[in-house]
């Protein structure tokens, strides 16, 4: 019932999650049912990097909820993207156990390396995947939630706020790489083993984790028009064009910017957590400022405020990069950059804005 | 005084502001013996004004007299160095901030009109609506048939019925303004001040303004600050005259215009 309201009139939308249903059950059949020989057989690289794509989807989706509808340009989302995938990645890695190189049962290999002792306190609990996933939600939701109540209380706003979000995120990339942050410094954590008893080798995980991602994108992307087509929702495109005004009417913007705000972030942290096993690193450099900035380009391309085009955006963004750092490693940052100004300049409303029939958020 | 208000409101939980105000002296609003100095300029000198329940009151006088100074005090924006605003008799309006007041029953609209432009007329009405505005009761809010008839019924007394559907971004200039009443009239305020509502508008919008607040009057008192005097005439009866930050004089068009003071700071202008 609230799914059929949700999707009323956006056609993007239904095409989208027509298209994400097809392709999450085709692939893992003709990656896994169809013989390697046969023309037909999706290699499970390809399948992989598909599910990887979709995790930067729904990353997406997140950025265009807070951008798009509620106008806060926020540049530092993958931070929240980057402490969701740590948080699985400390699950990861105590997966391990004794299998690492220097077989130490309950320290990591990094530990062993500095010679520490014991497992620092905040490294507890992350061996039960139930408490990791629940704090890949958690700790991105608290974190917005703190830094949105400082700034919007203070009332900061517009390109300031965007400031402030990229310091967020290159202080985080600062503190990670350190060694004594407890988080496997530069190198990060890696050598992972298996996911819920599930080694993460195996094409059945590798399918497995990109289903996870394709069933988490059409779920959040459902949670986000939930929220966008409910009252709320147009209560955060009111303070998007004039945030006095709503004040005025006795809405305490702050209040709904930091909720929105944080639920965005904690959908960031769950793309974070299907992308580190995907993947099979997580690094201090996630937290680089210049990422958070490319994700935003992904939602300048594919249109702001439809939030389908978020996740065209991210998939053609990437299927491009893919494509173009394979042929010409180098130039990828130029191209990026000759892509906003031409999509900024050419098509402001984006890939989306293309589209017919499309109603104004 | 005003503090008992707040007291009893404490042990009183499920009662709103609105519900302790006491008009039984058929005054809404006191205004009394207001002073506000900006840097040593007094923008209000000792003002005393009243207006009654149901009243449409206009308020004229020369730039500078004042006129915004008051409906920024009465509003919570600006605060006197002296004086007493009482809403009713029991709610004072100096210990309230803007969105209490607001809450208490008071509305505002501003010289410049802004509607949310990109939402249709009728989801600007449903956003203005009185109602629980915190976060997750607005999440899950569903009109009810009894709200959407209130927005109907606004509709019909701004006269957008048939534009409910299109964006508040593509009304006429004269359209915004009415409806920016409609959206103070879903706040359901007691009071409604209402500044320059007929700048820059066209002689026929303009009657149509003078129309709707006319049937506002007797259901909400209306304080009209305006300085075109044709509109004036249209819609007062009693008119109060700002001069230098008090009141000059008060009473029906005829009398105030026919008054030597006022003659005299008109034309002395």
């Amino acid at each position: 019932m609230g799914i059929v309201k949700a999707l009323k009139g956006d056609t993007g939308g239904q095409v989208m999650l027509a298209v994400l249903l097809v392709v999450t059950l085709v692939v893992p059949v003709l990656n896994l049912a169809v013989p390697e020989t046969s023309f037909w057989h999706v290699s499970t690289y390809t399948v992989t990097l598909l599910g990887k794509y979709l995790t930067y989807a729904l990353l997406a989706v997140a950025v265009d909820l807070v951008w798009g509808y509620l106008g806060i340009l926020s540049l530092g989302h993958g931070a929240f993207f980057a402490l969701g995938g740590y948080a699985m990645g400390m699950y990861l890695m105590r997966q391990i156990g004794d299998r690492g190189v220097y077989g130490d049962p309950l320290l990591p290999d990094f530990m062993v390396f500095l010679n520490w002792k014991e497992l620092p306190w905040f490294w507890n609990g992350f061996d039960m995947f139930w408490f990791a996933a629940l704090m890949a939600i958690l700790v991105p939701g608290v974190l917005a939630y703190v830094f949105g109540y400082l700034a919007f209380r203070s009332r900061v706003t517009g390109v300031y706020l965007s400031i402030i979000t990229q310091a967020l995120t290159y202080a985080l990339m600062l503190a990670f790489f350190r060694n004594e942050m407890g988080f496997g410094g530069n190198n990060g954590l890696t050598d992972f083993k298996e996911l819920l008893g599930f080694d993460l080798q195996s094409d059945g995980t590798r399918a497995g984790l990109f289903i996870a991602s394709a069933a988490a994108l059409a779920l959040g992307y459902l949670a986000c028009r939930m929220i966008v087509t409910s009252r709320l929702g147009r209560v955060a495109v009111a303070i998007r064009d004039a945030e006095s005004r709503t004040r005025f009417i006795g809405y305490r913007v702050e209040r709904v910017k930091v909720a929105i705000f944080a639920f965005s972030a904690m959908l960031a942290g769950v793309a974070g957590a299907l992308y580190v096993p995907q993947v099979g690193i997580i690094n201090p450099g996630e937290f680089s400022p210049l990422n958070s900035i490319e994700l935003v380009i992904w939602v300048a391309v594919g249109g702001r405020a439809t939030l389908y085009g978020a996740v065209v955006g991210a998939l053609m963004v990437n299927y491009g990069k893919s494509t173009f750092t394979a042929m010409f490693p180098e130039a990828w940052l130029f191209a990026l950059g000759a892509l906003f100004v031409l999509v900024t300049l050419l098509l402001p409303r984006g890939i989306a804005g293309w589209l017919p029939a499309r109603r104004a958020g | 005084m005003g503090g008992q208000v707040e007291r009893w409101q404490y042990l009183n939980p499920g009662k709103t502001l609105a519900e302790t105000l006491d008009i039984s002296h058929t005054t809404l609003l006191y205004v009394e013996g207001v002073t506000v100095s900006f840097d040593g300029f007094r923008a209000l000198n000792d003002l005393s004004f009243y207006v009654d329940v149901g009243e449409l009151r206009c308020v004229i006088g020369p730039n500078g007299a004042g006129k915004t100074t008051m409906m920024d005090v009465i509003t919570g924006k600006t605060r006197p160095d002296a004086g007493y605003v009482f809403f009713g008799q029991s709610i004072n309006l100096l210990e309230l901030d803007e969105p209490r007041i607001a809450q208490a029953g008071i509305g505002r609209k501003f010289q410049k009109p802004t509607v949310f432009e990109q939402h249709q007329v009728y989801e600007n009405l449903e956003l203005a609506m009185a109602g629980d505005k915190r976060v997750w009761p607005t999440l899950t809010a569903r009109l009810s048939g009894a709200q959407r008839d209130r927005i109907d019924e606004v509709l019909g007394i701004i006269g957008l019925r048939d534009h409910a559907w299109r964006p508040a971004g593509a009304l006429s200039h004269g359209q915004k303004q009415w409806l920016e009443i409609g959206m103070l009239l879903m706040q359901d305020p007691l009071l409604l001040l209402v500044d320059e509502p007929v700048a820059g508008m066209t002689h026929q919008e303009m009657d149509r303004t003078a129309e709707l607040l006319l049937s506002l009057e007797g259901k909400h008192s209306v304080v009209v600050v305006e300085h075109d005097m044709d509109f004036v005439r249209s819609i007062a009866k009693r008119v109060t005259v700002l001069h230098q930050g008090s009141v000059l004089a008060e009473g029906s068009m005829d009398e105030v215009q026919h008054d030597p003071r006022v003659v005299e700071v008109y034309l002395g202008e």
